[in-house]
């Protein structure tokens, strides 16, 4: 029954383990890095391939066919967060362990109203939607100008595999 | 009686794609469509696109439309577009086309080659209550919000996980509506699974192996009974109520193809491409010589190779008109659909089309 209802949740969009297309550096190498590295999770082939195309260092390696799932060679990475902004699917996000001891820095795709702004409160949620910190913007990019904006929010490092987006709080509710 | 070298029949990524090839080419052509502006359902998508840089990647649906138009705007000269225009009839005997534009205009084209890219019709499913305002299509639900900047309501229960279902669920919370949940009745979401882990992260649950059993409410939905169903889809009689005031169909397209009955084009029913479809060569020509289809009038997919396919169609269609050939362009067309095609979750519609494929059109 567990496996059948693992199957079901991960059959639902929710992430339940490692999987090819699930991009993550090895995590000594992680937490020397300034800036970060990507987040990949993109697990089922489809024809999709911007994150190879907006990658300016080749870090998103070529696709042989345009239905691969992404493979990431972490030595090329900077962190740019293009592909987090790039990708249809929302499925890049890039996580910067060296930001502060103890700390993650997640740079999350945001495409939801308000337009979000450094010092916003917002609640991080994990893969389910459920509020797992609250935390307060950093910092808001839009690297393509076009309304997908790259939101920087600290977290504390244990939940940086949890936290994957952000809904910024209602003044009412603060 | 005007006569016009190509007619193409719906203005969307198909069309728009379809006469922008050909008029490229040198053929001139009439593009009609029966809604208040150029784009179909391109005008809607206000979420990314996927596919590579060729199908604009990474850009907005409605981007696109920008991006077809202005490439339409550049060829002025040869292409005439028509809109709030409806193609009402085909007569085989000299192949004349009857139109009506803006119900009080009636007149006849004689065209010498067409090219029939007039999309899909949502799909509805029975359940009791499934009258009550408040029970939506998903393309009424995308037009009203996208188009018109209208809300449907406050809470919706989406039925149904395709790319439709999960895509527009999270165009309704951009929009600041809750959604109560998606009810799906395979075991798994038929779309993209990064578009349902978009939902997931905001908090939407997606019930698979479920179904709705009815809409509830007297006058108006109040809200929806969701029952549980076996691998064999039959009601295990475990069910909970869902309350809500707009209950959201995204079940499926079937093909536009009224007009290709009606021009003789030889159909066949494939479920795997949603419907009945024409019999077409490599080059999406029909069996009626004059005759080309592209999009989802050829089988329900993305609208992606809808844009390719109408490429191939205006291409295939100018070419027997005798213009110029652009063999390299030929040659992309082609080998962009095989590689959207090439992945699992195009098995069904490789399987359809080889259903469809008839000799002839090879280069």
């Amino acid at each position: 029954m567990d496996d059948r209802n693992d199957a079901l949740l991960y059959n639902s969009g929710v992430l339940t383990g490692p999987r090819d297309g699930v991009c993550k550096a090895e995590e000594g190498q992680w937490k020397a890095k300034r800036g970060g590295y990507v987040v990949i999770e993109c697990p089922q082939r489809i024809p999709c391939n911007p994150c190879h195309t907006s990658c300016p260092t080749g870090a998103v390696l070529p696709f042989a066919d345009i239905n691969d799932v992404p493979k990431v060679d972490f030595s090329k990475c900077t962190g740019c967060c293009r592909c987090v902004a790039r990708c249809p699917g929302l499925a890049c996000f890039v996580v910067d362990l060296a930001w502060k001891e103890g700390w993650a820095m997640m740079k999350l795709p945001y495409e939801q109203l308000p337009r979000p702004q450094k010092g916003m409160a917002v609640d991080c949620l994990d893969r389910i939607g459920r509020k797992v910190y609250r935390s307060v913007i950093e910092q808001v990019l839009e690297p393509f100008k076009d309304r997908t904006f790259v939101v920087s929010v600290p977290v504390p490092a244990d939940l940086k595999d949890d936290v994957r987006a952000v809904k910024v709080v209602a003044h009412d509710a603060e | 009686m005007r006569e016009v070298e190509l007619l193409v029949i719906g203005g969307g990524p198909a069309g728009l794609s379809a006469a922008a090839e050909a008029a490229g080419m040198g053929a001139s052509v009439l593009l009609v469509d029966s809604g208040p502006r150029l784009g179909g359902q391109l005008i809607k998508q206000t979420h990314k696109f996927f596919g590579s840089r060729d199908e604009f990647a990474g850009t907005r649906g409605f981007k696109i439309a920008d991006v077809l138009l202005d490439e339409l705007k550049g060829l002025s000269d040869r292409v005439e577009a028509m809109i709030d225009t409806t193609v009402v009839g085909y007569y085989r005997e000299d192949g004349t086309v009857s139109l009506s534009r803006s119900e009080d205009e009636y007149f006849l084209v004689k065209p010498k080659r067409i090219v029939v890219a007039a999309g899909a019709q949502e799909r509805l499913i029975p359940f009791p209550g499934n009258d009550l305002p408040g029970v939506y299509g998903a393309g009424a639900v995308q037009t009203l919000m996208n188009v018109y900047g209208v809300v449907p309501g406050k809470k919706v229960l989406m039925i149904g996980a395709g790319n439709i279902g999960i895509i527009v669920a999270y165009q309704l919370i951009q929009a600041g509506i809750e959604v109560a949940g998606v009810v799906e009745a395979m075991p798994r979401v038929g779309g993209y699974w990064v578009h349902a882990a978009k939902i997931r992260r905001l908090g939407v649950p997606i019930h698979l192996m479920h179904s709705i059993k009815r809409a509830c409410g007297d006058k108006v939905v109040e809200g929806a009974d969701v029952m549980e169903l076996d691998e064999r889809f039959n009601p295990t009689g475990r069910e909970f109520h869902v309350e809500c005031d707009t209950i959201c169909l995204a079940v499926g397209l079937t093909p536009t193809v009224e007009l290709l009955w009606q021009a003789g084009c030889k159909m066949k029913y494939v479920p795997q491409l949603c419907g009945y479809v024409p019999v077409r060569d490599c080059n999406l020509r029909t069996t009626n010589h004059s005759v080309w289809v592209a999009g989802d009038s050829s089988g329900i997919e993305e609208a992606s190779s809808a844009m390719v396919e109408g490429r191939l169609a205006g291409y295939g269609a100018a070419l027997s008109l005798g213009y110029g050939e652009r063999p390299d362009r030929y040659l992309s067309f082609i080998k962009r659909l095989e590689n959207l095609r090439a992945g699992e979750v195009c098995d069904k519609i490789r399987s359809g089309i080889a259903c469809v494929l008839c000799e002839g059109g090879e280069q």
